[in-house]
């Protein structure tokens, strides 16, 4: 037997596995399943679209060429341009796209059971968030790295690349402020998580001055010293939560903690990146890497059953984590994971002027993707394993199931759930919290589920240590995005006002500096404060309206993709990209529709603001509720108002690339192609590839 | 087999960044004056910091 046909046999028992754990998960019912079956499952599934589809994208749809020049060998200036290796690229870009997303959009998600999650994780990243970094990944190469809403600006013409410009500054609001509502629910009445995330600011401030003056550029000693003291913060929270002088300092409602975090993004934003940001952002580079390996090995150490069932009744819509029924709310709240219009601002820009070879475009554009998509199973499954029952009596907002214990687990209980206050306090004891209920966001479910994972592969007496760990890990990379989104915020701000007035748009001017950092915190500030306030836990709003934007953006990535390959003359192979478009645009726009015209008020906006508003006017509403009522009922209304504005600005993209696309293929003038030309690579034989 | 590991991880972490930049300067432009490692590990942050570098 040769190797050719070895290899076919290899790969198709790879095909019967995957196919056989797909089934078995799929069609399993009443019996559990075990969690190592939906990583087979999910292991093959990306094994095979790696092996077979992306390949074929790269061989026949991209023509990807090695004997090409890439930008980073044409521009090589040490810096910007390095031609560099692979599996270094990879490990940057894998650092650069994977953030809290994938984490939190699965654990909502698993309201709906394990299953609908799982499926658009994988059929969506293969499909869709793979095709969309790889292709928009070539494309920026072929153009000497250029930025997404460059390259929209370029191929589609100014409305597309405006409109990248405007969904990519909402997003930013809208991310910031609900992945801060996340990290103030994990603190909420929590004296360990709130101490040990406050620590990580001091630490992260020494571990900058260690980089910059006590020993310049030895960033591997400074976050070894940095990992050391958070894990030190994380024990030290311990002995300050048990301390009574202590205690009382860190244990605060949340609108302190909301104020406490607008006030810290307002600072980090203006104080320079050496001091908090950068250092900030390599301890949760290694934090997020150890973390994610950990959680891998104590899943395939402990192969865990999933409890969660394959589909709960709140496919209906009555789910009490967010309101909306399976389609296509699914689709909504996993979009980090499946699709993430986001990383097509990483793949376009800054990955590309590192790549040596543009044969690594598949590994590390697909590849990479593929990777995150396997974070966000992984996050399904820690979800997925703790008892529904507990899973819900955390993430159930109060406004939902009561806000006394015994009511929240009679509710949750009369689902098919049960749950006793007494497993629910006990539960809380072993992690170190005075309560569990109510804990919205998913951080503390995710904790929760990490913690009992690591605690029965390696010792289920640190419980609570590994709680408050993995809480902090949460928090330390969210912080980071909150820092870098107001930042990157901050400068899409100025240069737009630059347009006006040339000295705002000087990002080294202090008060410009000041001003729009300002104008970027009030905004995603003001949605925090409004999910703090919101009784029905905020999340319910914010995390729907996240995940809309962001497929919007995916589908402004797509349209650039699909226009460009219809461009080049490729109409044939458009589809990649046209397919996962059309779904989005189907997805985003039914989402909208929903949450624009519902009349339900869980899932409606203006339905909310008009029952809110009515029961206002009828005096039914207890004083304390009353007092925020008007700046809830203004909040449902604002953001059905921005719901409608992502949704026609998704069809204006898209009829904007369908009319590119018609004239190019009518003869018509449309904006050229401009892919700069071919120039040989030198490096092809310099070198000896890996 | 140590060392190599031992290299990846300073390159992935950009600890080796400086020996990079001078080994890349002294080849490219021999003549001209090279930074400090202070001043190089300066400019690099703000560079880096200056653009969409990490995503949700």
């Amino acid at each position: 037997m040769n190797s050719n046909s070895m290899r076919i046999i290899g790969w198709l028992l790879v095909a019967i596995l995957g196919a056989s754990a797909l089934g078995g998960i799929a069609l399993n019912r009443g019996e559990p399943v075990n969690a190592i079956w939906l990583i087979t499952a999910a292991a093959c599934v990306f094994a095979l679209a790696y092996r077979f589809y992306a390949a074929w994208i790269a061989a026949r749809v991209l023509v990807l060429d090695e004997t090409r020049a890439t930008p980073a060998e044409r521009f090589d200036d040490g810096h910007d341009f390095i031609p560099t290796n692979r599996w270094i690229v990879f490990g940057h870009h894998f650092a650069a796209i994977a953030g809290p997303g994938p984490l939190i959009g699965p654990t909502l998600a698993a309201q709906f059971g394990y299953l609908p999650g799982t499926l658009w994780i994988l059929i969506g990243a293969v499909l869709g968030g793979c095709v969309q970094d790889m292709t928009i990944m070539f494309f920026s190469i072929r153009r000497n790295g250029k930025s997404l809403g460059q390259m929209a600006r370029d191929e589609l013409g100014p409305i597309g690349g405006n409109a990248a410009l405007v969904g990519t500054l909402m997003i930013m609001v809208i991310l910031i402020a609900v992945l801060g509502l996340v990290v103030v629910n994990a603190m909420k009445h929590s004296p360990w998580a709130t101490s040990t995330i406050a620590s990580t600011i001091p630490i992260a401030v020494l571990v900058g001055l260690y980089m910059r003056d006590i020993r310049p550029g030895r960033v591997l000693e400074g976050s070894v010293l940095g990992l050391a003291l958070l894990l030190l913060a994380v024990a030290g929270g311990g002995w300050i939560d048990h301390n009574p002088s202590l205690r009382p300092l860190f244990d605060h409602e949340g609108l302190p903690l909301a104020w406490a975090v607008i006030a810290y993004g307002f600072a980090a934003a203006i104080l320079p990146v050496w001091l908090l940001l950068a250092p900030r952002d390599y301890l949760s580079t290694f934090m997020k890497l150890g973390t994610i390996l950990l959680l891998t090995l104590a899943i395939v150490v402990m192969r865990p059953e999933i409890r969660m069932p394959a589909l709960t009744q709140f496919i209906d819509g009555s789910g009490p984590i967010f309101g909306g029924r399976v389609f296509p709310f699914v689709f909504i709240t996993i979009a980090c994971g499946a699709v993430s219009g986001f990383h097509a601002l990483i793949a376009s820009g800054t990955t590309p002027k590192l790549l040596a070879s543009e044969k690594d475009i598949r590994m590390i554009g697909y590849g990479g993707m593929l990777l995150e998509s396997f974070v966000a199973i992984m996050a399904m499954i820690a979800a997925s394993v703790l008892d529904p029952g507990v899973f819900f009596a955390i993430n159930s907002p109060a406004g939902i199931v009561g806000k006394e214990a015994a009511d929240a687990v009679a509710r949750i209980s009369s689902w098919g759930y049960p749950v006793t206050v007494e497993q629910m306090e006990m539960l809380a004891r072993e992690m170190g919290e005075k309560t569990l209920f109510a804990r919205t966001g998913g951080a503390p479910s995710l904790a929760v589920g990490m913690a009992s994972l690591f605690g029965s592969a390696f010792g289920q007496n640190l419980l609570a240590m590994w709680y408050h760990f993995a809480i902090m890990f949460e928090a330390v990379f969210i912080l980071t995005t909150l820092d870098a989104g107001t930042r990157v915020g901050r400068f899409m701000l100025q240069d737009f006002l630059g347009n006006f007035s040339p000295r705002l748009g000087q990002t080294s001017w202090y008060p410009s500096v000041i001003l729009t950092s300002g104008i970027i915190v009030a905004a995603w500030g003001y949605f925090l404060y409004i999910g703090v306030i919101d009784p029905n836990g905020g999340v319910n709003i914010l995390w729907p309206l996240f995940g809309i934007s962001n497929q919007m953006l995916a589908a402004i990535a797509l349209s650039v993709s699909t226009g460009i390959l219809v461009k080049s003359g490729k109409l044939k192979y458009a589809w990649i990209s046209a397919a996962p478009l059309a779904w989005l645009a189907i997805v985003t726009s039914a989402a909208a529709w929903v949450k624009i015209t519902s009349p339900d008020v869980r899932i409606g906006f203006f339905a909310a603001a008009r029952d809110l508003a009515d029961k206002l006017a009828a005096g039914d509403l207890p004083p304390d509720k009353a007092a925020v009522a008007p700046q809830l009922i203004f909040n449902q209304q604002l953001d059905a108002w921005l719901t409608l504005f992502f949704v026609i600005l998704l069809w204006i993209i898209i009829f904007d690339m369908l009319r590119v696309c018609v004239g190019h293929l009518q003869g018509k003038a449309v904006p050229p192609l401009t892919e700069s030309p071919h120039e040989p690579s030198r490096l092809v034989e310099k070198w000896v590839r890996d | 087999m140590l060392r190599k590991i031992w290299r990846t991880i300073r390159r992935l972490s950009g600890d080796d960044a400086y020996e990079r930049y001078r080994a890349h300067y002294r080849t490219v432009h021999p003549d001209e004056p090279e930074l400090s490692r202070k001043a190089f590990f300066k400019r690099e942050q703000e560079r880096k910091w200056n653009g969409v570098r990490r995503c949700c």
